[in-house]
């Protein structure tokens, strides 16, 4: 440093040293907040597309309680998307600004949801892999360092260990069961378990704002740290259901005392990231319908409640 | 696309009877009462309140943080205002 004066930037990277919340009206840089609004709206989009997947089976869950249970759970991720999107307005951005980026192709969402849900088994894939994956990354979230991204994560968390649960549940209940049942298990881990691996994002070689990020305390484990994890975390469980993760590469190693794993398709990760998966056209056609069609709802309930105000004032 | 959006509202919750409401967050809603059916659906979808109040988001006038040390000084130095500042001997019970 040139001189002894601290800039305001300076304070500001102290507090996050010291790892005090930024709160709404504090001062930050502008590249903060930036960063931040693209992170929780991302992560509002991915939680509200999330939606779509799963919905596709809500009306043909085998039986009653599993249809109960995948409602609740289809409810919460919408909640989970309020949560995001009313931290991100708390940064100044604006929610219909949001929406429209995200129906536009201009926001991205999380790629794994651009796969589809073939067989109840998906359901499972989608609460055990998924979730799971999820779990790890909202973790450290929960101590980020913007007050209002940390304590929706909170309500998050809390919320999300049920869903990853109920999906490891299904998929006992399926290798437990007969032997097609098994196969449709071992099926849908076989086309889960690398999108899934794909949820953490690029290597951390090619991943140029992580330390950025980190530095902020905005994401406090890197890309492939918790890849690791994940590995770490689903093999033994995978091995518990009877079942193999499709990768020959996997092997324990004693000296890192964690499972070494292949590497991912990048070139997969990206074009399904950059809008060719195999989902990505009707994922996006199914939020601006929903968009469009839910118009005059909203018309008509901001008329109904102007009308009501100015009677009211009579 | 058109962008009227409803407003915003702040939602407050009682957990349980007896404790304050506490500020969980924001949502949108045309009016009051379909901002207090949303954030029952939002915000206590596991019992999490026995009570909902919900603010429109304009009508809350916040302090500012840039001000902080000079608005909250008053209170910084008056120590006297602490039962700890006061020395009270050994043998004295019960105070």
């Amino acid at each position: 440093m040139e001189t002894a004066e601290l800039t305001q930037e300076d304070l500001f990277q102290q507090r996050i040293d010291a790892d005090e919340r930024i709160e709404p009206k504090d001062w930050m840089p502008d590249a903060y907040r930036k960063t931040l609004i693209r992170q929780i709206s991302q992560h509002a989009h991915s939680e509200i597309v999330g939606m779509l997947p799963e919905g596709n089976w809500i009306t043909r869950a085998p039986t009653l309680k599993r249809k109960s249970i995948l409602l609740a759970k289809v409810q919460d991720e919408a909640g989970h998307g309020l949560y995001l999107y009313s931290a991100a307005e708390t940064l100044g951005a604006s929610r219909d600004q949001m929406l429209a980026d995200l129906h536009a192709g201009k926001a991205k969402y999380s790629s794994i949801f651009n796969y589809p849900t073939l067989s109840w088994a998906d359901i499972g894939c989608v609460g055990w892999l998924v979730d799971g994956a999820a779990i790890l990354n909202q973790v450290p979230l929960c101590r980020t360092s913007y007050g209002p991204y940390a304590r929706a994560m909170v309500r998050v968390c809390k919320e999300e260990s049920f869903h990853q649960r109920q999906g490891f549940e299904i998929m006992q209940t399926l290798c437990e069961g007969a032997p097609e049942q098994k196969a449709m298990a071992q099926e849908a881990l076989n086309r889960w378990w690398w999108p899934t691996l794909m949820m953490f994002g690029p290597k951390d070689e090619a991943s140029p704002n992580t330390a950025r990020s980190m530095q902020w305390r905005i994401k406090r484990f890197t890309n492939d740290e918790l890849r690791q994890k994940f590995v770490d975390m689903m093999v033994p469980q995978a091995e518990f259901l009877g079942l193999t993760v499709p990768d020959e590469k996997v092997q324990w190693n004693e000296a890192k005392k964690g499972y070494d794993f292949g590497d991912v398709n990048w070139e997969e990760f990206w074009q399904v990231v950059n809008g060719h998966g195999l989902c990505n056209h009707d994922r996006l056609q199914a939020r601006v319908e929903a968009w469009e069609e839910g118009a005059w709802v909203r018309d008509a309930a901001l008329a109904h409640a102007k009308k009501r105000a100015a009677r009211a004032h009579v | 696309m058109d962008q009227k959006e409803w407003p915003l509202w702040e939602v407050f919750i009682r957990s349980k009877q007896g404790l304050d409401h506490k500020h969980v967050g924001s949502l949108h809603a045309a009016d009051a009462a379909m901002a207090l059916q949303n954030a029952r659906d939002v915000y206590t979808r596991r019992m999490e309140g026995v009570s909902i109040w919900v603010v429109e988001s304009q009508h809350i006038h916040a302090s500012n943080p840039d001000d902080a040390a000079a608005f909250f000084d008053p209170a910084n130095d008056k120590v006297y205002r602490h039962p700890t500042f006061y020395e009270v001997p050994d043998s004295i019970k019960h105070m």
